[in-house]
């Protein structure tokens, strides 16, 4: 299919001026049907099976069935991602369930400083000291080659 | 003509892409900019959270030299990475690069990404260069720092570039679209960052139904970088060197874990080691054939020498990796928790950059620890930044670089103002994920320099704007005019649609450029002959129809990839050897000429003849 949306879950993200899902994928695939509000994969056969429509759908309407070209019917791997944490739970097609927990950042959404707290500079732009080194690098100065 | 508004944007330096490189750039340039009042502006054609070759996330950081342990030295990264390419790099880039990237990795780990750690605190190498981590939010992360950086009035997102805008041999900014509203964008800037990653898609790609989308490259890399630079008249390198990866069959999941961290062995379907086997084969390619790790073009060819003798399925032997380090971890109690462990290390290794290959172990009730996976050659993508090394031809770094390497500003290609980096900038491989941002930043810091050396506003010329935004919107002129002379709007006789027009460019790739079906060999004839059927594509591409702006970006990606496609014939046709065996095979120069091609193959489209030129040039060693 490979991402497709389940009509009975999916409410076009109705009231925001664009659809969780056409916002984020990376290969413009969703679309919008205006007269259903319903969302929808224009071109399947282009999709990489991110899962990133996946996992920022609001109601959870989005799902992926394997390429019906090379993987057999009857499998789901589904994730659940929250603000630092990711649950994937995988179903076989013989029925077998796994269940994993990976973590998927440190820090607190939205929070990132740039320069990381790292000591920056204002060398010269002609050098090749970037700017946040050589504190960033655990070096006393950036390595150069003895000619 | 169809009625779109322009939109002008006017900016200093002005990041187009949205990926690792581009992040780098974001996050470097800010830095360099605010004290000279300089404004930096990023262009992506998707949303940059999520965009680019990380959007779904890795399972591993591969470029990590370690340089504060003091374990390696750049030199020894340098000399890794010119084995591996065969002795073909521009070493000063690797260097440059190299020296640089683990700056880049500590900020990573500050901006919240978790790196593995062990009970001592030190990161988990999957081998000597290779970290892993718990990658699902990489690309999250990246672009929130490059978003907090540049601040989101100074993003713009959804709108696809198309091509540089010039004055003469200068470049001085971009012109594309919008995907979401009828809107032509010109970016006018004093230096263009390119960053729009490689190449998939232009050859043929194994699967034939919904699968088409599964490249191991993300289909979204559409070979933009390349059209900008050639365009602009940028001189280019390495455009033979494509990469083909040896992944887990069909869904491309990753193999590095299991060949470098769980120390798996791949057999035949004789039971038979090719790498065993087969190792006299390596004689025939040294000095290279003799480096740790085997290089890994020549690591494929021994696997293609197998399958073409029809040994196949090669498999992964997942199941004895698995047990072997389990039944060393103690007795049966440690060992059934070490084997859950790994179990769930094998799995994220996956979920975290593969999905897909978790789906088909899952429908194909694959369990590693029981059974093995089949591995295969994917088809040829073009990746600077992998084991591949296609790109523009850029200035080293003042202090390493030789001085026929250096023009200036470092990561400036030949053309003034064009800066590149990641997929854009060539034979500089082995950056993968944090080396292409480690090259944005360097590539940034250069152009705000140029930028400060440079600071006359530029001239766009209102006529030239004028005749790009008509090519830029023929196809959907094309399919107003045209739509209604047939009942089905995706076959008529006035033009043609973007998906054909790739089906065409991939079939031709595929089986006169050495493709999958060609068993990746090619020859002179077969190349002129594809050259001649990629001509008459040209001449096609002025035919193409769009019925929506969706379409209209699926007809520009194309022409993008069809340019690439030239490129790539133009340069292996030059090359009368065979090089990297296991990317591609001249089948009528089987072997190796270290006397004669031990040179780059570098190339340039000259704008105003519509000419090629094929040239080569010195490869000039700074590491012994």
């Amino acid at each position: 299919m490979p991402s497709y949306v389940n009509p009975d879950k999916c409410d076009g993200c109705k009231a925001l001026d664009k659809t969780a899902c056409q916002h984020i994928c990376p290969n413009d695939l969703m679309a919008l049907n205006r007269d259903l509000m319903k969302a929808y994969n224009r071109e399947p056969e282009m999709c990489w099976e991110c899962y990133n429509c996946v996992k920022i759908c609001p109601t959870q309407a989005i799902e992926v069935r394997g390429y019906a070209d090379f993987v057999p019917l009857g499998a789901t791997v589904t994730p659940m991602r929250s603000t630092d944490s990711i649950m994937w739970t995988i179903k076989f097609r013989n029925g077998t369930l796994k269940r994993f927990k990976f973590p998927i950042r440190t820090t607190e959404e939205g929070k990132v400083v740039p320069d990381g707290g790292w000591k920056t500079n204002n060398a010269d732009l002609k050098s090749p000291v970037l700017f946040t080194e050589p504190e960033s690098l655990g070096l006393p100065e950036v390595v150069t080659l003895r000619h | 003509m169809a009625n779109f508004k322009t939109e002008v944007v006017e900016t200093d330096l002005l990041i187009v892409g949205g990926g690792m490189a581009a992040c780098g750039a974001a996050v470097e340039a800010a830095h360099w900019a605010k004290p000279k009042g300089l404004k930096v502006t990023l262009v992506d054609k998707a949303a940059v959270d999520r965009s680019g070759a990380v959007a779904m996330g890795l399972s591993a950081i591969n470029q990590y030299v370690g340089l504060k342990d003091g374990k390696n030295t750049v030199e020894d990264y340098v000399k890794y990475v010119r084995s591996d390419l065969m002795g073909i790099t521009r070493e000063d880039l690797v260097y440059d690069i190299a020296r640089h990237v683990d700056s880049s990795v500590h900020l990573f780990e500050k901006w919240g990404l978790p790196i593995w750690k062990d009970e001592g605190g030190n990161y988990v190498h999957e081998g000597r260069w290779q970290l892993m981590i718990n990658g699902e939010s990489y690309k999250v992360i990246v672009a929130e720092a490059a978003k907090n950086a540049l601040g989101a009035e100074n993003i713009y997102e959804r709108i696809f570039i198309v091509g540089p805008i010039m004055d003469g041999d200068v470049c001085v900014g971009a012109v594309g679209f919008s995907v979401r509203e009828e809107k032509l964008y010109v970016f006018k800037a004093k230096a263009v960052l390119v960053a729009m990653g490689g190449a998939v898609h232009v050859f043929k790609p194994r699967s034939s139904g919904e699968g088409l989308g599964r490249a191991w490259y993300p289909p979204w890399n559409s070979g933009s970088s390349a059209y900008f630079t050639l365009k602009a008249g940028a001189e280019m390198t390495c455009q033979e060197v494509r990469f083909i990866p040896v992944r887990f069959k069909d869904a491309y999941g990753p193999v590095g874990a299991w060949f470098l961290l769980f120390k798996s062995r791949a057999t035949n379907g004789l039971g038979g080691n090719y790498m065993v086997e087969r190792s006299d084969e390596l004689q025939k390619w040294v000095p290279y054939g003799k480096v740790k790790p085997v290089p890994a073009n020549l690591r494929n060819w021994l696997m293609m020498m197998d399958v073409m003798d029809g040994k196949g399925p090669i498999y992964m032997r997942t199941e004895e990796a698995i047990t072997k380090i389990a039944s060393e971890s103690g007795d049966e109690k440690a060992a059934k928790k070490k084997l859950k462990e790994l179990e769930a290390e094998a799995w994220e290794d996956f979920l975290d950059m593969t999905v897909s290959q978790a789906i088909l172990w899952a429908g194909t009730n694959t369990a590693p620890e029981e059974k093995p996976s089949e591995i295969a050659a994917a088809e040829p993508y073009f990746i600077g930044s992998h084991s591949g090394a296609s790109g523009a031809w850029v200035s080293g770094p003042k202090d390493i670089a030789p001085q026929d390497y250096f023009w200036g500003y470092p990561n400036m290609s030949t053309v003034n103002g064009i800066f590149c980096a990641g997929d854009a900038s060539g034979a500089s491989s082995h950056k993968f994920s944090s080396g292409s941002f480690t090259e944005g930043r360097i590539a940034a810091k250069s152009a705000i320099d140029y930028i400060v050396d440079h600071p006359a506003s530029k001239n766009i010329d209102q006529a030239q704007i004028d005749a790009l935004k008509a090519e830029i919107l023929k196809p959907l002129d094309a399919y107003s005019q045209f739509g209604k002379t047939s009942t089905d709007p995706n076959v008529n006789p006035n033009y043609i649609k973007p998906k054909m027009f790739m089906f065409r460019l991939q079939k031709i790739m595929d089986e006169y450029a050495g493709g999958v079906s060609s068993q990746f060999k090619t020859n002179k004839a077969l190349l002129e002959k594809g050259l001649e059927l990629l001509q008459y594509l040209k001449e096609d591409s002025e035919k193409l129809a769009a019925e929506d702006l969706h379409e209209l970006m699926r007809c520009w990606e194309n022409i993008h990839r069809m340019w690439q496609a030239e490129a790539h014939v133009r340069a292996i046709l030059f090359r009368q050897e065979t090089r990297w065996p296991g990317y591609y095979f001249r089948s009528d120069t089987p072997s190796m000429d270290e006397r004669d091609w031990k040179v780059f193959v570098n190339m340039k489209w000259i704008p105003k003849d519509n000419k090629w030129e094929v040239f080569s040039k010195p490869v000039i060693s700074i590491v012994d």
